[in-house]
């Protein structure tokens, strides 16, 4: 089993990364490009434990307590 | 007054952060981070600036699960001081001990400078408002963000300790980004939590050209006087 999480930083916190990429991706003469956004997309081997609600349910908690920080940041969850 | 200095691998501040503690009068010692229990009758607990177990996933992620930031807990529930300065403040909120977070600074570059910083609000460490400081900033991730429920707590509890301006109320200075050019904010029970970016510790003696510093520590000693005068009347 395997577990993926995807951080996101919250539409309202400006990411200053993703507007540097932007105006790169400008420079070499991609055109259309708006609002990249850069997250981080975490991956955690967790063996064979099975899948259900308390995999999940401590997967989230690792989530809340580290991997994503609440005040700046959403996580998106994906097993398997 | 005893103060324990929090090193955590990859901290780079706590010599300063001793010297400056020791020039005000205090009795520094540095407290290696997998300890679980602080110096007994510790009474100000910094901790200093640096880059925390290689800020890691973010910048004081990684650190707030240590060992002695239990201990740190306890301490500023008990209404204990807490010096958190530059990445020590990082570690703070991430160890929810401080509202909000601190991100990449609006320009993207590691900011490296002297500021202009107003206290904003009273407290153990800025016992007057209005008084401005030169202090210097070193980081990357200085700009302070917080959702508006919370900027409005912060505001109405006076707990927007400092702020890159010249005065309170003059124009900000907008070199991070940061939310309301917010460089400190007040924390704990009794405002005994402080988190600030600036390096009052790198501006605290005559030799390096500025003591704007020293005030934030002289302060805190002197507190920690009163607040035992008062438990002997």
């Amino acid at each position: 089993m395997k577990a993926t999480v995807i951080v996101r930083l919250k539409r309202e916190v400006l990411d200053v990364q993703g507007r540097a990429v932007e105006r790169a991706l400008g420079t070499l003469g991609f055109e259309g490009v708006r609002d990249v956004r850069i997250g981080k997309l975490i991956e955690i081997e967790l063996g064979d434990q099975a899948a259900g609600p308390e995999l999940e349910e401590r997967l989230r908690r690792m989530c809340d307590e580290l991997l994503a920080n609440p005040v700046t940041e959403d996580y998106e969850l994906r097993l398997g | 007054m005893r103060a324990a200095v929090i090193v955590f691998p990859g901290s780079n501040a706590e010599v300063e952060m001793c010297r400056a503690l020791t020039l005000a009068g205090a009795s520094a010692r540095t407290v290696w981070h997998r300890e679980p229990n602080l110096p007994p009758d510790t009474e100000l607990v910094a901790l200093p600036g640096g880059f925390a177990h290689g800020d890691y996933l973010r910048c004081g992620a990684v650190a707030r699960t240590s060992p002695v930031i239990a201990a740190v807990r306890a301490h500023a529930a008990r209404g204990g001081l807490v010096l958190g300065v530059c990445n020590g403040f990082q570690v703070l909120t991430e160890a929810g001990l401080l509202p909000g977070a601190l991100v990449a600074n609006a320009h993207l570059r590691f900011e490296c400078s002297d500021r202009w910083v107003t206290v904003e609000a009273e407290g153990p460490f800025t016992p007057r408002a209005g008084v401005r400081l030169r202090l210097p900033v070193a980081h990357g991730e200085g700009r302070y963000h917080v959702d508006a429920e919370a900027l409005a707590r912060l505001r109405s509890e006076g707990r927007v300790a400092l702020t890159y301006r010249l005065a309170s109320g003059a124009s900000p200075d907008e070199f991070n980004g940061s939310l309301d050019a917010i460089a400190g904010v007040y924390g704990g029970p009794s405002k005994n939590v402080l988190g600030m970016m600036p390096h009052p510790e790198r501006a605290a003696e005559p030799y390096v050209g500025n003591t704007d510093g020293r005030s934030i520590f002289d302060a805190a000693v002197e507190w920690c006087a009163s607040r035992q005068s008062r438990a002997c009347a």
